[in-house]
């Protein structure tokens, strides 16, 4: 608890979950056409895949960095904790983002007989990335132990079917994301292209969704009661009716030739998974033992560094939809940011 | 469980990776003050060749960014995934310090730089003086954000001890402690020399190639009038500094000198070249200057500097590895400082731009700067072991738990992924460099074809193709 009744450590949980969502979302679609590269062999059409997330991926990716450092400074604890036992999957999605970045400034200034180098650095960071992504967050959900403030699990303790398969998951994810965002964004051979990709993409993942949703209650018995107890199982019953609503949606907008609102869709299915993890773990903030409150720092350092949040956070928002709207549109072949 | 071969691993880990960073975030603080300068000037005066520098400059500033974000993304992370222990105890301090850091970098990238690199043709020229400005200005305040966490790891204070880990009691206190100040202006001015001697070396490998024009040669001569002006301010800050590191940390101090024992009541000599050894615990081949050290370090000729022998032989950092870095560091200082004296008798001669030895030597000193700041950051760093919070916690007990393979197989992959990746960006700036300045063309520049241009993506400002060679007109 903070000052003056003000609870310090709930905003800060509320900032950081906005924050990683921002990341998830945004990043996720940018990923996924890394995933949907192989799929589209052509090379104009992979400028234009590139063009259409080119004037806002590094945007998109600082999110990342913001959630790292404010993690860092209002749950030190959890920072810590989660850091050292997630360290391999997190080095692996860094070297991923890193030839990422790199690959998308450099393909398009390398010569044609070099570009291909650049599309497989690409294809290969954007794949890595996401997998240890999902390696994370499935680790994260199967829990970190920890004695004495300190992990106490083991080195590979990722290296389970269950963090594993959330990673082809999230793999799956970002290819649908990046499908549909393709839908707003194309026209001509890729859309059509892409909307032959996104149905199959939309039924693997609602498998992926459905397995997971399985599997997470058998392997986690405080999850399982947490879902079907009595009180909880409206909110349950209802992000699940709500994500099958989002499903049909998808299917049926795209039977229908929307450009918009496949990529609507896909968000709030991606949106209602986030939440329904959140409410999972709540309020843990390393699940299984520790919460939001016992990991916090100080009332003086979450406040510290809330003011500067508070006077920034609204600005980047406000630049962020700005540059969202100067790039609206559709992008053909031929156009260029560069 | 846990052994000194991790720790290692852990601390050569993290070694590499803020070196290869700082080298970025040095010089995106350096250009970014000159790009100011530079259109403040061209404003002010409205002479092209002004104009022309901002523009060449603008893009190698921005490809530096772009690498220098790529980069940090790590750094961000590194604090808790290889120095979780440290994280715990001291994060609710260095947590938030770190926090402002990335915001304020965060809402510089996110503001200013997009209309700094592509608004030069959508915005007035007052509004755009205006976002080079903020963007100087933040870089500052980036540099404000993280060395005052990390002179707080070198002095702490403001804080108390509870159940194990540091609680922040005053927040002014911590980030105005007794090493700060001078650390800050230590380390923003070597970004100022890094840079002026990167500008001064490229100016002087055009002129050695015939390419005299006088955008080369306004370069040339700004860049060593920094030099003659900032790297004497430099030498002073630097003793001031440490003055102040011989008060708070003197082990630094005695093996930065190599010094080890104080025999009688005499005044302490400098040692001028030796080879510390810590285990015979005296430095060989040790050519020393009566007097000079105690002139030097207490300004007096009789008082006496601490000597390594008075501190526990754990408490004792590596003198062999901080005594010659800071030489390498003030020997470079000095030829730095030749440099802007050379500059100013050649310029009164007028061969300032003619005289080929000079043009090499200058050319040679491009570097300089970046490894000067290197090895003063090695020199802080090993000087103040074996302690990551001095005097609160030690290295050994700072890090994550992690095994010699995980350890080795990052350090690999971070290894092999930087040389790679940043080789080619590196590479890609040197190549911009080699183009030289041209004269800039309203209204065609950077808007070609009514192409669109993104606001956000640093390295996207210049077209230059990555493999063809460049032409040098």
């Amino acid at each position: 608890m903070g000052i003056q009744g003000i609870d310090l450590s709930l905003i800060w949980g509320v900032i950081i979950a906005f924050g990683v969502m921002m990341y998830v979302i945004m990043d996720g679609f940018d990923l996924g056409l890394g995933i949907l590269f192989p799929l589209i062999p052509d090379e104009r059409e992979r400028d234009v895949m590139m063009n259409t997330v080119a004037p806002v991926w590094d945007g998109n990716e600082t999110w990342l960095v913001l959630g790292g450092a404010a993690l860092y400074g209002a749950f030190p604890l959890a920072y810590s904790v989660i850091l050292e036992a997630l360290y391999l999957p997190l080095i692996l999605m860094l070297c991923g983002l890193i030839f990422r970045g790199v690959a998308f400034e450099f393909r398009f200034k390398a010569s044609p007989q070099k570009r291909h180098i650049w599309d497989l650095a690409f294809i290969g960071g954007s794949l890595l990335a996401t997998f240890a992504q999902g390696v994370v967050i499935g680790a994260y959900i199967a829990g970190i132990p920890v004695v004495d403030r300190q992990f106490a699990g083991g080195t590979l303790d990722w290296l389970a079917p269950f963090p594993l398969f959330c990673g082809v998951g999230l793999i799956v994810a970002y290819a649908l994301l990046g499908s549909t965002w393709l839908l707003v964004k194309t026209e001509g051979m890729l859309e059509s292209r892409m909307r032959l990709f996104t149905r199959p993409l939309a039924w693997l993942l609602l498998a992926v969704i459905g397995v997971i949703c399985i599997w997470t209650p058998i392997l986690h018995p405080d999850i399982a009661t947490r879902w079907f107890a009595h009180a909880h199982l409206v909110l349950f019953g209802g992000l699940a009716l709500l994500a099958a609503l989002a499903f049909f949606g998808l299917l049926s907008t795209l039977r229908r030739r929307h450009t918009h609102w496949p990529f609507v869709f896909t968000l709030a299915l991606v949106f209602l998974g986030y939440i329904g993890l959140a409410f999972s773990i709540w309020p843990n903030i390393v699940p299984p033992s520790i919460s939001l409150w016992a990991a916090a720092s100080p009332p003086t350092s979450q406040l510290f560094i809330l003011i500067g949040a508070l006077f920034i956070l609204p600005i980047i928002l406000m630049y962020t939809v700005w540059s969202y709207y100067v790039f609206r549109g559709k992008v053909r072949i031929g156009d260029g940011y560069h | 469980m846990f052994n000194l071969e991790a720790l290692d691993l852990a601390r050569i880990q993290f070694a590499f990776t803020v070196s290869f960073h700082i080298i970025f975030p040095a010089i995106t603080i350096g250009l970014a003050s000159f790009l100011a300068v530079l259109e403040g000037l061209w404003l002010k005066t409205h002479n092209d060749t002004y104009r022309d520098l901002y523009h060449f400059w603008s893009k190698i500033f921005a490809v530096n960014f772009g690498m220098g974000v790529v980069s940090g993304l790590v750094m961000a992370y590194e604090f808790g995934t290889n120095w979780s222990r440290f994280s715990d105890f001291a994060g609710s301090i260095t947590g938030p310090l770190l926090t402002y850091e990335v915001l304020t970098a965060f809402f510089l990238e996110a503001g200013f730089l997009g209309v700094m690199l592509f608004g030069w043709n959508r915005v007035g020229r007052g509004l755009h003086f205006f976002a080079t400005v903020m963007v100087a200005i933040g870089t500052l305040i980036s540099t404000f954000w993280i060395l005052a966490s990390n002179s707080w790891m070198q002095t702490p204070q403001g804080f108390q001890i509870i159940d194990g880990r540091v609680m922040p009691m005053d927040w002014l206190a911590i980030v105005f402690n007794p090493s700060f100040p001078y650390r800050l202006a230590h380390m923003a001015i070597a970004a100022f020399v890094a840079t002026a001697f990167f500008v001064g070396s490229s100016a002087a490998w055009h002129l050695l190639r015939g390419n005299d024009t006088r955008q080369v040669r306004k370069m040339l001569s700004m860049a060593l009038w920094m030099a003659l002006i900032v790297a004497p301010i430099q030498a002073v800050v630097g003793d001031a500094h440490g003055l102040n590191t011989l008060e708070h940390q003197p082990a630094k101090i005695a093996a930065i000198e190599g010094h080890w024992e104080n025999a009688d009541n005499g005044p302490t000599p400098l040692v001028l070249f030796g080879l510390p050894d810590m285990q015979a615990e005296k430095t060989r081949y040790a050519l020393e200057i009566p007097y000079l050290g105690s002139l030097i370090l207490t300004h007096s000729l009789d008082k006496q500097i601490p000597a390594l022998k008075s501190f526990a032989k754990e408490d004792r950092p590596n003198a062999t590895i901080i005594f010659w870095s800071f030489r390498v560091m003030a020997g470079l200082g000095m030829l730095m400082i030749l440099a802007g004296l050379l500059g100013l008798a050649l310029r009164r001669s007028g061969g300032l731009y003619r005289h080929r030895g000079f043009l090499r030597f200058v050319m040679w000193m491009g570097p300089s700067g970046l490894v000067a700041m290197l090895a003063g950051w090695i020199t802080t760093e090993v000087g103040r072991q074996p302690w990551v919070v001095y005097g609160l916690l030690r290295t050994a007990d700072a890090a994550s738990h992690h095994s010699v393979a995980q350890m080795s197989v990052s350090l690999a992959l971070f290894v092999v992924i930087y040389f790679s990746v940043f080789t080619v960006g590196i590479g890609y700036m040197m190549k911009l460099v080699r183009k030289g300045p041209q004269p800039h063309h309203e209204h065609a520049a950077g808007n070609t074809f009514g192409q669109v241009v993104t606001p956000r993506r640093p390295l996207s400002a210049d077209a230059e193709n990555l493999d063809t060679d460049a032409r040098v007109n």
